[in-house]
């Protein structure tokens, strides 16, 4: 009896030290080993008075199971404390910088386009295009402005040949034209792309960006365009109100001709739109001209609607406070950097144009 | 057009303040451009009085001169004029004064060591006539009391700047303007109440409009008033042309200029007496010349509408004049034209000879046709009331007659192009306020058109009329609704947005560039393209369309190194051109990237971009746009720009279509001649045209789902080839051998060098075996091991390395 408490506090003791792995599993064959102390002991049992017996068992089982714990936690404590000291020294300055990356950007032209987009997408536009490259007829002629008219004066065209037939088109207009010579109305597209004119200074340039809108059904009227024109703005520039002024105007391409201002102040240095008592003209529009509608043969007595065209690196300039015009076209890295958006940020209506 | 609010007076009535004006010009289209104060500051130009000129010490020409401003006050004012002369009185501008022409401001200065306190004016400087040889001279008699006294009349109206669209020929003229906005409820209209001319006199040169096709003018009004004096213009019509920005000359130019701003009618006056016989209007024949007004010779078209005599031509009708029938100030006798020019002619000749002149802006917009006599009744009492004579008859020659436009016009039209209604009451008295004669005709109205407005042709146009005067802010708005028949992109356009956003996403920034470019860097990449010339650039280096997006990024990409940026990776997305005709244009992807990857950094090896890097961008790019990378088909046949070892192009299928990119690095000759300084240049460009859509929506594209859970097993092959046996080809040799079993090929090395054989080189493959149905036996396994080794060196002549 004595004999088995003394084992166990023997191996107590002897498992209070400082020991290695090693030394605690040596410790435990020479408990519990084929041969080990406590091994002997139950293979003893048989040889015990029955009237011991029990008492003898229970002891033992509780001596092994005292025994064979302390031995677990030892080892696990041996080994936390190696992976401690392991982790001590992996420690790495994690203040350090990450691997490199490269991060590229969208112009803010295209952003802008897909903005517009979005937003006429909802109210059932489609969007169509039209070569760079246009003949006489679909940017002018087609379009009212017949030669000798004044209002050629107003489009500083660049001609690609001396008889002046083929151009760069001075705007997206002539995309109404094909659309219309194309399909059969009813209409509603916008068309978004590059227009070109012979100006250049600060704030021209030779190449610009618009936006063409033509809507055309039976009964399409001025309020419609009103309609349609509000919602873009409020909408383009994410603001729950705004303030637009409609002023008579001419172009050949439409009659009645509008003119479209929207209120802005300057605060603090920063132009605030929608607000404010001073004027900024952002798009000309009007009811499409009779005698547009008869060149692409459509019978103006049973159709008709309004077109659009609305400049849009001056809406990105607005929008996003780009001062200066010709840094659009200037490519420089910085200026990319700084006005660019992230591939990732793709103008959706449900979560919000911008971010 | 500059018009100020009190010479609209002369024609409106009202008593409305100067900003409702320019609000009510805005709204009925009339818009106002800017308002300048011409006065502001006037005030402090002073009549003044030289008492005593010294020669100047230290100049020749100058002379220092004490000048009495008046309030017993003398000043030293240097002046270099000879006319500056002791008693004479003149304008004195004092330090502060900012003058007229050249806009400066004056300061007190030295001139040549002597203290100037101020200026004498010339009439040039004072914008007061052309007279810039010496300082004004006013004459004693009418400024002696008035020494030390603003030389200006005060309280000149502000100048008001209008855009008149083309359409307006009628508001070139002040009375059009007034009588617009009389239609708008500003103030009312005055009558007319000029005299027509009652005289005996015969108008004795005879005119002739030659009948002939083409003839540019249709009627031709002269009158003829003789025994004038011409003279410099009374102070009130001086004040008028000046008020509005206008040098006065002398009384006879300035009444017909008055004339034409007053009422749009342009005017031409001859010196009777210099013209020959008697007037012919004409085209002219090539060859023609003459002197015109500006001092300039025009040689002339065959077709050109001239003014001519027996001696030939005197002037380009309703353009400009001519020198040697001009009036002067010794003029006696004056012809006075007042004609109609087709403005199609007037355009054509202008444009052909580059001439513009008030004139000509008027007539190519449309004069009315009508007001010829109206036009001469002005001028003719003007002059006589000024430089005396008499005035003859007037005579009218022309070869058609004038009949007003004829409009019917339904009401209920209204409604239905603005959305809003008024009534036709409302509308009646609008149009008749613009001068429209009107007819009830059951549900019509019959409207004639006046004879001023060109620009009214058809229905629309009285639409436009009344929805202009009533106000656009009466236009409802109609709310658009959310609603979507049709999709807002086409395949081809999405596919656009893709690309573009799939390559930025690869870290290049997008750029856009002009369409054209210059030609020296576009010949590096036009290749066997055609160059495409602007007629009219707006610089020589500005001068082609681009015949690759190459030609303006290499440009770009120099900038930005010069800017000291060192990595960089910019693209476009656009067209470029291979015709100069409508369609001859492509749309393309080209990326440029130059410098290193990881440069500087503490963790990765810096190293120069190299051509699997773009490949990669690019396949990835075609990969996310939803092409199958197992499908394309690579070679190394590259345009010229590429460096011919380290390029390729790609199929999208080895059926070798169309190419759907070239990828590589720009050639190094090109970066030498460029002088591009960087440690490497490399590009691609991908072809949206060549790029086919799938007949099928990729959602619609994907296969059955098939995975296996047997046991896959992965062996490592090494051959050694001939150098020239490309990797794609390989693979495509194992990747056929069975494409159920092999699952997958990887290429992990690729040697030449020692231990291989010279021009041979080693390719190590790692090829994983998995079958669908069971798991493999070594026996299965050792089987397609066989094949594979079998298969490869019996068609590529590779050896199996051991």
């Amino acid at each position: 009896m004595s004999e088995l408490k003394n084992i166990r506090d023997q191996f107590i003791s002897k498992l209070e030290n400082d020991l290695s792995i090693d030394q605690v599993n040596e410790v435990k064959t020479e408990l519990f080993g084929k041969n080990g102390l406590i091994s002997l002991k139950f293979k003893s049992l048989g040889s015990i008075p029955e009237t011991d017996r029990k008492k003898f068992a229970s002891d033992l089982n509780q001596a092994k199971n005292e025994l064979q714990n302390l031995i677990t936690s030892k080892i696990n404590e041996i080994e936390a404390k190696k992976i401690n000291e392991k982790l001590e020294k992996e420690k790495v300055d994690i203040t350090l910088p990450e691997r490199p990356f490269v991060r590229g950007k969208i112009h803010p032209v295209s952003q802008t386009i897909d903005e517009i987009s979005s937003i006429f997408s909802e109210i059932g536009f489609s969007v169509e295009e039209g070569p760079d490259v246009e003949n006489e007829y679909n940017n002018f002629t087609a379009l009212n402005t017949p030669d000798n008219h004044p209002a050629r004066d107003m489009h500083d065209t660049f001609y690609l040949d001396e008889n002046k037939e083929f151009l760069l088109r001075t705007h997206t207009s002539p995309v109404q034209i094909r659309t219309m010579l194309k399909d059969k109305p009813p209409f509603k597209i916008i068309a978004p792309g590059r227009t070109y004119r012979s100006d250049s200074d600060q704030t021209h340039a030779p190449m610009f960006h618009q936006v063409e809108g033509l809507h055309i059904d039976t009964n399409i009227n001025m309020g419609h365009l009103k309609g349609c024109l509000n919602y873009f703005i409020k909408e383009f520039f994410e603001v729950k109100k705004i303030k637009m002024r409609f002023r008579p105007s001419h172009f050949p391409f439409t009659e009645p001709s509008a003119e479209v201002d929207i209120g802005y102040e300057i605060k603090d240095g920063k132009i605030i739109i929608g607000e404010g008592d001073k004027w900024l003209e952002i798009l000309g529009c009007g009811m499409v001209h009779p005698n547009v509608l008869r060149n692409v043969k459509v019978d103006p007595s049973k159709y008709q609607g309004y077109a659009f065209g609305i400049g849009i690196d001056r809406l990105a300039m607005l929008k996003y406070g780009i001062n200066d015009l010709r840094a659009f076209f200037d490519c420089d890295y910085r200026w990319l950097n700084h006005f660019g958006f992230d591939p990732l940020d793709v103008p959706s209506n449900y979560r919000g144009l911008s971010r | 057009m500059k018009i100020t609010y009190d010479w609209l007076k002369d024609h409106l009535k009202t008593s409305a303040k100067e900003d409702k004006l320019l609000e009510k010009l805005t709204d009925i289209g009339l818009e106002v451009e800017s308002i300048e104060n011409l006065s502001e500051g006037l005030d402090l130009f002073k009549v003044a009085k030289i008492i005593k000129t010294e020669k100047h010490p230290n100049a020749d020409r100058l002379k220092v001169c004490d000048v009495d401003v008046g309030n017993k006050e003398i000043k030293k004012v240097v002046c270099g004029a000879p006319n500056a002369r002791e008693g004479l009185l003149t304008v004195y501008a004092p330090p502060g004064a900012i003058i007229p022409k050249n806009k400066t401001k004056l300061v007190v200065a030295k001139i040549r060591d002597v203290t100037s306190y101020g200026m004498l004016c010339s009439e040039s400087e004072l914008n007061l006539s052309d007279e810039s040889d010496g300082i004004t001279e006013l004459s004693l008699s009418k400024y002696a009391k008035n020494i030390g006294k603003s030389y200006f009349s005060k309280a000149s109206s502000n100048l008001i700047d209008l855009s008149i669209t083309p359409n307006r020929p009628d508001c070139l003229g002040v009375r059009g303007i007034a009588r617009d906005l009389s239609a708008a409820g500003f103030g009312n209209l005055k009558p007319e109440k000029d005299k027509k001319i009652k005289s005996n006199k015969k108008q004795t040169l005879k005119v002739k409009i030659t009948k002939e096709k083409n003839q540019g003018c249709l009627s031709f009004g002269s009158c003829l008033i003789t025994n004038v004096t011409n003279t410099e213009s009374p102070q009130w019509l001086k004040d008028k042309l000046i008020s509005i920005g206008q040098k006065p000359i002398s009384a006879i130019v300035d009444i017909t200029n008055y004339v034409m701003i007053d009422i749009n009618r342009p005017l031409h006056a001859y010196d009777s007496d210099k013209i020959d016989k008697g007037i012919i209007v004409r085209n002219s024949k090539s060859g023609e010349e003459f002197t015109a007004l500006d001092n300039k010779n025009y040689k002339l078209d065959d077709g050109m509408c001239v003014i001519s005599d027996n001696k030939g031509v005197l002037g380009l009708g309703g353009i400009i004049g001519g020198t040697r029938s001009g009036t002067e100030l010794d003029t006696k006798n004056v012809l006075l034209e007042s004609a109609y020019f087709d403005p199609r002619s007037i355009r054509k000749t202008a444009k052909k000879l580059n001439i513009d002149t008030d004139a000509k802006f008027r007539f190519e917009r449309g004069i009315d046709q009508l007001s010829i006599e109206d036009g001469l009744n002005k001028a003719a009492f003007l002059i006589k009331e000024i430089c005396g004579g008499e005035i003859s008859k007037i005579d009218i020659q022309k070869i058609e007659s004038y009949k007003n436009k004829v409009i019917k016009f339904e009401p209920k039209t209204f409604e239905k192009i603005t959305g809003f209604k008024i009534s036709t009451k409302e509308m009646t008295i609008i149009l008749e306020k613009l001068g429209f004669k009107l007819k009830k005709e059951k549900k019509l109205i019959k409207l004639s058109v006046p004879s001023w407005r060109p620009d009214i042709v058809q229905k629309i146009d009285i639409v436009e009329e009344l929805v202009r005067i009533s106000g656009y802010e009466k236009i409802k708005i109609e709310n658009p609704i959310k609603e979507r028949s049709k999709n807002t992109l086409n395949p081809t356009q999405k596919l656009f947005h893709f690309l573009q956003r799939a390559v930025a996403s690869k870290g290049y920034l997008e750029v856009i560039t002009w369409s054209f470019t210059d030609s020296k860097f576009n010949d590096h990449f036009k290749e066997t393209s055609k160059e495409i010339k602007i007629v009219n650039p707006i610089s020589s280096e500005l001068g082609v369309l681009r015949n690759s997006i190459f030609s303006n990024l290499v440009m770009y990409i120099i900038k930005n190194l010069d800017r000291g940026i060192k990595d960089l990776s910019i693209f476009e997305i656009g067209p470029i051109f291979y015709g100069s005709k409508p369609g001859e244009q492509n749309t393309v992807v080209c990326g440029l990237s130059a410098g290193k990857n990881s440069r500087l950094s503490w963790i990765e090896k810096e190293r120069n971009i190299d051509v699997f890097d773009i490949k990669k961008d690019v396949i990835q790019t075609l990969v996310e746009a939803g092409y199958h990378s197992e499908k394309f088909y690579i070679d190394d046949e590259s345009p010229n720009y590429y460096h011919p070892g380290k390029s390729g192009r790609i199929f999208l299928n080895k059926g070798k279509d169309e190419v759907a990119a070239y990828f590589g690095e720009i050639h190094p000759n090109i970066i030498k001649t460029l002088d591009i300084k960087t440690e490497c240049l490399l590009g691609f460009e991908i072809f949206l045209e060549n790029l086919k859509l799938p007949k099928k929506p990729l959602k619609d594209q994907k296969t059955k789902y098939l995975v296996s859970d047997f046991q896959k097993s992965e062996r490592d092959f090494a051959f050694v080839v001939d150098r020239k046996v490309n990797v794609q080809d390989l693979v495509s040799v194992i990747s056929s051998i069975d494409k159920t079993l092999i699952s997958n090929i990887k290429v992990f090395d690729v040697y030449e060098g020692d231990n291989i054989p010279e021009n041979q080189k080693s390719i190590a493959l790692s090829v994983t075996i998995q079958s669908l149905e069971k798991t493999l036996t070594d026996n299965d396994l050792e089987k397609i091991n066989n094949l594979i080794i079998e298969t490869v060196q019996n068609k590529t002549g590779a050896k199996i390395r051991t």
